[in-house]
């Protein structure tokens, strides 16, 4: 329980820098940390498949990609700090609600309907099982979704060559 | 006392990964004056030659790293402080902490305890080692942006691009181990390399995948950025590509983790395709030869001997990817482009279907 | 046994450690001798020609990392796969060739496009 707090507030620092650090290089490699955090908790909440695929994919790929695309537009420490105003308040005051509502939820609510994890339950073969045989649908989905992004990827980048 | 013994076993990991590195350094530069008919470095030796014995070619072993930690730490005006400390550090950590993973022996019996020899037992290991893979790349990109430099920046990108095309290639052979082993601990696939295909040959996995060992070998070497694969860093021809403007202890840093890939795709390619620490026909009670011939040996001497043949069969693995490195000219950037995308990840595939197809068609064919 | 994520923790903390006493050995143990020249960037003598922040990002690395991202989300996909395969039989060798097909519809097309160029 200690440890969950413990690797929580730095998570949150790390969301924070995210969000607020001027230089984007900065903010993206904190992305990295954060990311990197959440692999733990699935870790002490026993999913270790999904950890293991939370650091290949997310931070080990996804914010590669963040990183060239920073990179490409040459994203500048002065362009950030000035739009950070107008909807900070706002979105300040929509997560202090979405907070405020999770905490209701989980201490009003939620004791009671903590179900037992069944054993092996985040193993790889638990997950493979699941994923190949009841979700067979979602995961052909998926490879659609996948062939999208290439396509959609490709035919924006060449475009933007030609122009 | 269990954690004594974790933290025993993950500095034993360190110190082989350490030891390796420096190690290879200099077999590096021996090996390559090898190879090249000439002599090498022989020049160093301590307090010019005062004292009465003379350890000869180790003295460079030892000269190397210790000049290259007393450098001047320069970082050029401009660049970004926090970053030119960050990258040598993100570049070299995950690499430390995938040997963590590897099995460097079967069991050490210490009384009534059986210790796994492995510091880090992970049940999905094999994926564990790709998420490090995958994180090294950071080293690369931060590294070039942080130096402010044109080159190196260049150079950084170009490095990540080429890391990043390779790593599908990686994971795609690996693939097929998977599949051959139905399970992604490295001890597990270690021990199920003892079997004997025939009574006679060891089950081990370059029998069984041999196309996935070309593979990983291929992709393994372009990932770590070594020649033929370093356009990148090109010595002749950057400078030093991304790592330019770094000096001192960083940039053996960054020296270095070229040096722990190599050593991490050794270890890998002796546990997946050459049995790890397993000796033919030793098991943990003594010899079991074919012909029903029975040699008891203590469980002790098993376990030395399954370390020594550990260590030196990712010695070999070592000594293979020097000796590819001073054998074949550098690639072009694009031909090395050309050979991920286009060469390693059809065929990575296709390696895949098939070793499937053949795993079903013959369902008692793998080891259980 | 200790949780194996607690070795890895042991295991982190000191490579980490490890690390960072190396990172700081130079900055520790070597000379600092700030000349002006030594802290311009190297450009083998002439002066440096500007930083990067002006420079213009190829837009084939992006679309290499995209291609990167897909492909590496569809290795990550047979990992599991590949570890209960036997107990999927011949079902799962057929859900699995067609998420390939589809994948390999997609590496075809960028093939043919010549997005896969590299000038």
């Amino acid at each position: 329980m200690i440890a969950f707090f413990f690797i929580a507030i730095l998570m949150i620092a790390s969301a924070l820098t995210v969000v607020l650090h001027r230089n984007p290089i900065y903010s993206a490699l904190a992305l990295v940390n954060t990311l990197f955090l959440v692999a733990v908790v699935f870790v002490m909440l026993d999913a270790e498949l999904i950890a293991m695929l939370q650091v290949i994919v997310y931070a080990g790929a996804i914010v590669i990609l963040f990183l060239f695309v920073i990179m490409l537009l040459n994203v500048d420490t002065e362009v950030r700090s000035a739009r950070l105003s107008k909807f900070g308040t706002l979105g300040l005051a929509l997560a202090l609600l979405l907070a405020l509502e999770l905490g209701v939820v989980a201490v009003v609510y939620a004791p009671d309907q903590i179900a037992e994890a069944p054993a092996g339950f985040g193993s790889t073969e638990a997950v493979a099982e699941h994923l190949f045989t009841t979700n067979m649908l979602a995961f052909e989905l998926t490879s659609l979704l996948l062939l999208v992004a290439v396509v959609g990827a490709v035919v924006m980048a060449r475009r933007k060559v030609e122009s | 006392m269990d954690f004594l013994i974790s933290f025993v076993l993950a500095l034993v990991a360190l110190l082989i990964v350490l030891q390796l590195t420096v190690i290879l350094l200099w077999v590096e530069r021996k090996g390559s004056a090898l190879i090249q008919d000439r002599v090498g470095a022989n020049r160093a030796n301590i307090f010019g030659g005062l004292l009465p014995f003379n350890l000869g070619i180790v003295n460079t072993l030892m000269a190397d790293p210790l000049k290259l930690f007393h450098k001047e730490d320069v970082i050029p005006k401009d660049a970004d402080k926090f970053l030119h400390w960050l990258a040598p550090f993100i570049a070299v950590l995950p690499l430390f902490v995938t040997f963590a993973v590897v099995p460097f022996g079967d069991v050490l019996v210490i009384g009534e305890r059986v210790i796994n020899l492995q510091a880090v037992n992970l049940d999905v290991g094999l994926l564990f080692v790709l998420g490090m893979v995958s994180l090294g790349v950071y080293g690369v990109v931060i590294g070039g942006w942080a130096s402010n430099s044109r080159y190196a920046f260049l150079g950084g990108v170009r490095g990540s691009a080429q890391m990043v095309s390779y790593e599908i290639g990686l994971g795609l052979a690996l693939v097929a181990v998977v599949l051959t082993y139905g399970t992604l601990d490295l001890q597990e696939i270690a021990r199920a390399q003892g079997q004997l295909m025939w009574g006679v040959i060891p089950a081990w996995g370059v029998f069984y995948q041999p196309l996935a060992l070309v593979l990983f070998m291929i992709a393994g070497i372009a990932e770590s950025k070594r020649p033929p694969f370093d356009l990148p860093e090109a010595e002749s021809e950057l400078v030093a590509g991304f790592y330019t403007e770094y000096s001192g202890s960083k940039q053996s840093m960054f020296m270095m983790s070229d040096f722990i890939e190599v050593a991490i795709v050794a270890a890998l390619v002796t546990t997946l395709f050459f049995g790890g620490w397993q000796v033919p026909y030793l098991y943990r009670d003594g010899f079991h030869l074919p012909g029903g011939f029975f040699l008891a040996v203590p469980s002790l001497v098993v376990t030395i001997l399954q370390v020594v043949a550990f260590l030196l069969k990712l010695f070999i693995f070592c000594w293979l990817q020097i000796l590819v490195r001073w054998t074949y000219p550098r690639m072009r950037y694009d031909q090395l482009m050309n050979l991920g995308w286009k060469r390693l990840l059809p065929i990575g595939l296709a390696n895949v279907v098939v070793t499937a197809v053949l795993v079903l068609a013959l369902e008692g064919f793998t080891v259980p | 046994m200790v949780n194996p994520y607690i070795a890895l923790l042991i295991s982190f903390a000191l490579c980490a450690a490890v690390a960072g006493i190396m990172v700081a050995a130079s900055w520790l143990l070597g000379p600092k001798n700030d000349t002006k020249a030594k802290l311009e960037i190297f450009e083998t003598g002439n002066p440096p020609l500007g930083s990067i922040r002006g420079l213009r990002f190829p837009v084939k690395f992006y679309l290499t990392a995209i291609l990167f991202v897909v492909f590496d989300i569809e290795v990550v996909f047979m990992y599991p796969w590949a570890v209960i395969f036997r107990r999927l039989g011949w079902m799962g060798l057929a859900e699995m060739a067609v998420f390939v097909a589809v994948l390999g519809v997609g590496l075809a097309y960028v093939w043919r496009v010549g997005a896969l160029e590299w000038d």
